[in-house]
């Protein structure tokens, strides 16, 4: 590592539209250490909690684990490997309490804790920058690194795809949300493993830059920052940004320090950015180079129901309820405890769920923190839903078409790239839960995509059917024909055969016609055994030259010609036949004049 | 349980209170115009106002919805100080109690209450006085050397209802102007004492003080700069471009210092549910309504024109929001018209 000193540069910030200030309540968790919670005596670890496919247990109940050992393995495609937090015995893999709105229970590992804190093998990499770029990528894979912000997107995907050239890596470090102080916390204590994971990335990126969007109120995070890349000689730029929420929205973030937009259906990597969340690159470096997998992470347990707010290191799977008490939360004052933040975060309905890989925040608010929602008044159109609103969406006007089910005019008002930050429904003077009209809208226009696509399907499908039940419907009329024909055919054969005679067939052309087919048959048939000696033996003379002039014919084709094989091949082969057909008819012939002649 | 979906964070701003500072920010106008006038005005208001609760009430009750949640809202309270305001100081009682329910029953009610009128009440209410009963609501305007008193204003609405009172009223001085100009020349009208060097008397201290309630609504954030902006500087325009010659026109003073300029300016156009919404549709908006007061005013039968040209920009406000929708973010362009390009 480099140890003179960089000047670290600070780029210019751009303006976002829109966006609110609501009280930041940050000093209330943000003034003392991050803490590790002591070992809890079970974990749930539910399959589901990261973006995409569930991962697969690959142990079994009764199986004992070592801390950071492998226990369900990541689907392939967007997925992620979940890892024992620590080293313990699998009791069970059932259904339990899930972190999500919906209250349904998630399949999950249980994992009895030992206490003996027991490591697998590690594998450190010290020297990391000496390894493939895929296997690097592999190794976040492995360690099951998820982003930490809040969606939870596997992270290797953002590597493994091919994209656009990227020339810069965008750190998240703007945590917006009130309230939420993890990202701050993990900064100040812990720059140097943000950096040096932001430093993988880069090289995996072939990044120029490594640009940090941070908002101005963290200037101790600041000063870390800057106080960790001059030891590490790492070059950063530093974007302040101001103090407004949503700024630490990855598509605000890009508008705010870059400057440029991420085209509508797109993703940060169009505009040549990938955005990371500080604790999802710290968690990289803790997975490359110290090869421990995503067991653990900081969240913010605050609220006014906290007597004890701060950030706290929590085992993956810990139990909210634990967390909320080890932090002192008066849970009869809370009204309700909410996951994530107060503008983008949701109620839980069960707090035995446990920490996942995403939860940066549990806010225990009293009823007078944070109100219950009082009767809206009608929307007086006042606007200042639109004034505030970060991705220039006319909020008022969604909200007539939600409301009404114009889902149309709500796709004609863009509401598919509503963020639903929840900036117009703070500012609404009426208090419209604006937010939650349109996501039933979203959910409406998802639904009503997928009914127009099984629609579709199902059309297809009938129309197939139609298809084919006329096919098989010709089929039959013409097997019938068919039938019908070989019927009468049939029929003129007896009748000629009885008859001897072809006078009826005067009348009739096609009785007429089946008969003389008929007759051709019988004399075709009937031809080898009333021939006279004399007769067959021209026959057999003109089979005998046909064959010696067919074997000319193939001995001239294989000398002259080699080249063309396949295809004298297959034209000796129906010579060959024709020859044996010859020949057998020559031997026959020959015994039947043998015959004939004793 | 009720589910309680994010954001759980919410503003201070409420309907009442919004509804609360732009009644409040009418006060120095109002007050300017008892000064000038005297008390017609303020008793039109109260007539409005208590008229307007009564009605209001009455018409929650028989549409069967929370009478108490919907007066505490103050939004009638807004459009009957408006209605009160903008009617001249000496009409007989009856027609301000008249405008209310006007207001209040074809304004607001017919078309579902609070927030579903396409029509700026007031205006509404206003217009419909105007073209039934014109006289009362042209010759009942204070001659600004006369201010009544008190007691006189009282006599005159409810007891001379329908009587002559000509030492009490005179024309407004756009009506005045437009009226003489043609005769005379502005040098000679500027004699007359209801005009000052800057504008007409009483008028433009008037204007000057809903221009500064306007401006605390701005700095509040009640309302946005864009409607007002491009109604003034369309007036002002259409002033300097088709009538800069005081000696043939209104000259432009009057123009944007008189009659009810600025309260249509920052208090009546600016009503948000019956404006266009986006910020770009405001601009066209304010415009619109700037464009045809002056038309009006110039070249149609009305001296003031704030009513009819509020209601006819109300008319295309639907039409201008479907053609001035913002650009979304990550979009190439904004979605304009009626159709979606599902690309």
């Amino acid at each position: 590592m480099s140890a003179q000193p960089i000047t670290i540069a600070r780029s210019k910030v751009w303006n976002l539209p829109g966006g609110i200030h609501p009280a930041e309540h940050k000093a209330e968790s943000n003034k003392t250490p991050i803490e590790a919670i002591p070992l809890p005596s079970t974990l749930w670890l539910p399959l589901s909690m990261h973006l995409g496919a569930p991962a697969l247990p690959c142990v079994k109940v009764g199986d004992t684990v070592l801390k950071g050992e492998l226990i369900a393995k990541a689907e392939s495609g967007i997925s992620a490997n979940i890892h024992a937090p620590t080293s313990g015995r699998i009791s069970a893999i059932e259904n339990h309490a899930f972190a999500h709105e919906s209250g349904f229970k998630q399949p999950a590992l249980c994992l009895e804790v030992d206490g003996l804190e027991a490591w697998r093998v590690q594998n450190p990499w010290a020297d990391w920058k000496n390894h493939q770029i895929s296997d690097i990528v592999q190794r976040i894979r492995d360690g099951g690194v998820t982003g930490m912000g809040g969606a939870g997107f596997p992270t290797d995907i953002k590597y493994r795809n091919k994209h656009a050239p990227i020339h810069t890596l965008l750190i998240n470090a703007a945590e917006c949300e009130p309230y939420i102080t993890a990202d701050d916390r993990l900064i100040r204590e812990k720059a140097d493993e943000i950096l040096q994971g932001a430093e993988i990335c880069q090289h995996l990126l072939g990044a120029d830059n490594i640009l940090i969007g941070i908002e101005d109120n963290k200037p101790e995070a600041i000063s870390a920052f800057e106080t960790a890349a001059q030891q590490l000689g790492i070059k950063i730029v530093l974007a302040v940004v101001p103090t407004k929420y949503p700024s630490g929205g990855e598509k605000q973030l890009i508008q705010l320090t870059l400057g440029v937009e991420v085209p509508k259906k797109g993703l940060p990597s169009d505009v040549g950015v990938v955005c990371q969340n500080v604790g999802t690159l710290r968690q990289v470096y803790r997975s490359v180079v110290l090869d421990e997998p995503l067991i653990s992470r900081i969240t913010t347990v605050t609220g006014k129901a906290v007597s004890k707010p701060g950030n706290y290191e929590v085992l993956i799977g810990t139990s909210i309820e634990t967390v909320l008490n080890h932090a002192s939360a008066h849970l009869k004052k809370a009204d309700r405890v909410i996951m994530g933040g107060p503008m983008m975060g949701f109620a839980l309905p069960d707090i035995t769920a446990p920490v996942i890989k995403t939860t940066n925040c549990l806010l225990a608010a009293t009823k007078k923190e944070l109100p219950a929602p009082i009767i809206d008044n009608p929307c007086i159109r006042c606007g200042l839903c639109e004034q505030a609103c970060p991705v220039d969406l006319l909020p008022q006007q969604l909200l007539w078409s939600s409301k009404n089910r114009h889902l149309e005019y709500a796709e004609l008002h863009s509401i598919q790239d509503c963020i639903e930050c929840g900036a117009c429904a703070y500012v609404c003077p009426s208090r419209i839960p604006l937010v939650h009209y349109f996501r039933y809208t979203k959910g409406e226009l998802r639904q009503e995509e997928k009914d127009l696509q099984e629609s579709e399907r199902a059309r297809k499908r009938f129309e197939n059917r139609q298809a084919r039940i006329e096919r098989e419907k010709q089929e039959k009329e013409e097997r019938r024909k068919a039938r019908a024909e070989a019927a009468a055919k049939a029929l003129a054969e007896k009748k000629s055969n009885t008859d001897g005679s072809s006078e009826a067939g005067k009348d009739d052309p096609i009785k007429a016609a089946l008969e003389r087919a008929a007759a051709k048959k019988q004399a075709k048939t009937t031809t080898v055994e009333t021939q006279t000696p004399e007769e067959l033996k021209e026959l057999v003379e003109k089979a005998k030259a046909k064959f010696e002039k067919a074997q000319q014919k193939l001995k001239d084709a294989e000398a002259n010609n080699p080249s063309i094989d396949a295809y004298l091949s297959k034209a000796s082969v129906k010579l060959e036949e024709k020859y044996l057909t010859a020949d057998k008819t020559y031997q026959a012939a020959l015994n039947k004049q043998d015959k004939s002649s004793s | 349980m009720i589910s309680i979906s994010s954001p759980h964070l919410t503003g201070k701003q409420s309907v009442s209170r919004v509804m609360f500072t732009v009644s409040a920010a009418l006060i120095p106008g109002m007050i300017c115009q008892w000064y000038f006038f005297g008390w017609g005005s303020l008793i039109n208001v109260t007539l409005a106002v208590t008229s307007a609760l009564i009605l209001e009430a009455g018409l929650l009750k028989a549409r069967a919805r929370p009478v108490g949640f919907f007066l505490k809202d103050g939004s009638i309270i807004v459009t009957a100080l408006l209605l009160g305001i903008a009617l001249p100081p000496l009409v007989p009682w009856w027609i301000t109690v008249l405008g209310s329910a006007l207001a209040v029953i074809f304004g607001k009610h017919l078309f579902g209450g609070l927030g579903q009128n396409p029509f700026n009440p007031a205006m509404v209410a206003y217009a419909l006085l105007l073209v039934s009963l014109p006289v009362l609501m042209t010759t009942r305007w204070v001659n600004v050397e006369h201010p009544t008193n008190l007691i006189d204003s009282l006599h005159i609405i409810f007891a001379h209802a329908g009587d002559a009172i000509d030492g009490f009223t005179g024309a407004t001085p756009l009506d005045h102007y437009k009226l003489n100009i043609a005769q005379s020349t502005a040098e000679v009208l500027q004699t007359n004492p209801i005009y000052s060097s800057f504008g007409a008397v009483g008028w433009t201290p008037v204007n000057l003080a809903f221009l500064a309630g306007g401006i605390i609504l701005l700095a509040m954030r009640i309302i946005t700069w864009h409607i007002p902006l491009t109604l003034l500087l369309t007036l002002a325009l259409s002033s300097i471009l088709f009538g800069a010659d005081a000696d043939t026109h209104v000259p432009l003073t009057l123009h944007l210092l008189s009659g009810s300029t600025m309260l249509a300016a920052f208090f009546i156009a600016t009503d948000p549910v019956s404006a266009a919404t986006s910020n770009k549709g405001k601009l066209f908006y304010g415009a619109g309504i700037g464009l045809l007061m002056y038309l009006i005013r110039t070249w149609g039968n009305y001296p003031d024109a704030t009513a009819f040209a509020v209601l006819l920009m109300n008319f295309a406000a639907p039409l201008i929001d479907h053609y001035t929708r913002p650009r979304v973010y990550g979009h190439s362009k904004a979605v304009s018209g009626y159709k979606h390009d599902k690309k």
